[in-house]
């Protein structure tokens, strides 16, 4: 048997090895990769198992959203708003509806503020549940995300009893919404709130407190508050890192003044934090859901007064929603014709996945996935 | 966290897994959980969104005044309608409405558009064709006095 001892050994490997103990080598996550949940690449320079440096290649799935508003009447550019981020489509639509309403000065009816709480909470409810689910798929947990696309139906039900749509709802006019809600909705939505109670009981059970899932991110991903602001993180992200920062309650929009609620923040930093502020959401919006149920208003559904041809009136124009990946904002400069001048769309993903270059930085491989799956990337929102 | 407890939650959270598995596993024998699939459909509801279709007044013909409000409002350009005034009619009336439904968004502009309620949504959702040209080209005229024959 032939036995070296360390410095032979470093020497053979030295003359054999081509790169030497430098040597690293490309690999590419995504854009087809299942982990990155649409066509993201990540260009990883890899150092054995350890992530040198991080880059995140987008514009895979461009369509130039913002051009498509600038060409297109305010009504024309709502069925575009719930294919940003298909899984926040309520709120997304909420923000072009309220920008228009603001500049054009048009009056929402309570009842149609009510409806828009309530349908972007079940939308916030269902989107968690599929970045859940794919989440804990991309750690390993095939199960869960059978039982979460479950929940997900019976809200994808509700939606397509009122609005007739499962995914693009496009359900918001501007001056408010397209139908009323009937009683099989409200009855419906009633029957989920406690239903979904009890099912948020065995998540914690099933998943939250699993220890294979807390070795997987607890401690792991770490975005410190400085590294937040300086990206502009939102959303689960930023309350994960203990800044209570919500659209919802820093400029309260629609009817979100009158409910009580919570923004559940978490000081660890982690993956683990970002995790349980989204299982905490879910119960916040059903807090909302109930309470909106209880108190919903009378009365019309849309405003009868909006003229069939709006004209913007020239000027700047903001509206920011709280979607389930965090702030979104619509800004638009109208010149006085019924077309803007510009829209910029401001959406979470790109600002949240802006970070991800400098946290992937010497971490191992599987941390990395369980790290991307914290942010709870939706790939055409960060290239819209 | 010690070994032997490490190996104890460990050991709980398997068996906590196990039994929600078994239970929502168990479930499936449990009344009418799943939908046999294409034995059994569910419902389509009342407002579900299909592609657009005519509708009809009592003797069986659109409502179509081909003024044109929807070709104007549709935000993908999807829709072409041509009209003309024939004799002995107080009203216009088209005679061509084709829906291009691969560019369409389901985004129901044209329906809430329509002056006279010419148009509604269908609940066909199982449409499949070897050839893309059937849907970038659907004959709305055509397709009602299809249907009415079928009457």
């Amino acid at each position: 048997m032939l036995l070296l001892n360390k410095e032979e050994a470093l020497a053979r490997v030295a003359a054999h090895h081509v790169g030497g103990p430098n040597e690293t080598f490309v690999l590419n996550l995504g854009p087809q990769h299942p982990a990155t949940h649409g066509v993201l690449r990540v260009k990883l320079t890899m150092d054995g198992e350890y992530i040198r440096k991080a880059e995140c290649v987008i514009g895979y799935i461009h369509r130039m959203h913002e051009k498509m508003g600038e060409n297109r009447t305010c009504a024309q550019f709502l069925p575009n708003t719930s294919r940003l981020d298909y899984l926040s489509a309520c709120q997304y639509t909420h923000a072009w509806t309220g920008v228009v309403e603001r500049a054009c000065k048009i009056e929402v009816p309570q009842r149609a503020e009510y409806i828009r709480v309530i349908t972007s909470e079940l939308n916030r409810i269902a989107s968690h549940l599929v970045g859940w689910g794919a989440w804990v798929m991309d750690l390993g947990g095939l199960t869960p995300i059978l039982y979460a696309f479950d929940d997900r139906e019976k809200i994808l039900d509700l939606m397509e009893g009122i609005c007739g749509a499962r995914l693009t709802y496009c359900y918001y006019r501007v001056g408010g919404v397209v139908n009323d809600i009937d009683d099989a909705f409200i009855q419906g939505a009633k029957a989920f709130v406690p239903y979904m109670r009890e099912r948020l009981k065995m998540y914690k059970d099933f998943v939250t407190d699993n220890v294979i899932l807390r070795k997987r991110l607890e401690g792991i991903g770490i975005i410190d508050q400085d590294m937040c602001l300086r990206y502009g993180a939102c959303g689960p992200v930023i309350r994960g890192s203990g800044i209570a920062n919500d659209t919802r309650k820093t400029e309260p929009y629609s009817a979100y003044k009158d409910f009580d609620f919570d923004i559940p923040v978490y000081n660890e930093c982690d993956s683990m934090a970002r995790y349980l502020v989204r299982m905490d959401e879910m119960e916040q919006s059903l807090r909302i859901i109930e309470q909106a149920l209880a108190k919903l208003p009378e009365g019309p559904f849309i405003n009868p007064k909006v003229p069939k041809l709006l004209k913007v009136p020239a000027g700047t124009y903001t509206y920011a929603t709280e979607a389930g990946r965090g702030r979104f904002l619509v800004r638009m400069v109208a010149d006085g014709s019924d077309k803007p001048y510009r829209v910029k769309l401001r959406t979470p993903c790109l600002s949240n996945l802006s970070l991800a270059e400098e946290v992937c930085e010497g971490m191992i491989l599987p941390d990395a996935i369980a790290f991307l799956g914290s942010l709870d990337l939706v790939i055409p929102d960060i290239d819209r | 966290m010690g070994y032997f407890s490490e190996i104890y939650q460990g050991a709980k959270s398997l068996v906590i897994g196990m039994r929600i598995s078994l239970d929502q596993f168990l479930k499936n024998f449990r009344g009418d959980y799943n939908t046999p699939y294409p034995h059994k459909t569910l419902p389509i509801p009342e407002r579900y969104r299909g592609h657009i279709i005519f509708t009809n007044d009592e003797a069986g013909k659109s409502l179509c005044i081909a003024c044109k409000s929807c070709e104007r409002a549709c935000p993908s350009a999807c829709i072409l309608v041509e009209g003309e005034k024939k004799e002995g009619e107080k009203k216009k009336s088209a005679t061509l409405f084709e829906l291009n439904y691969t560019t369409c968004s389901l985004c129901g502009a044209c329906v809430e558009v329509c002056p006279t309620d010419a148009l509604t949504f269908s609940k066909r959702y199982n449409l499949a064709n070897t050839s893309k040209a059937v849907y970038a080209k659907i004959d709305l005229i055509k397709d009602l006095e299809n249907r009415m024959q079928k009457k």
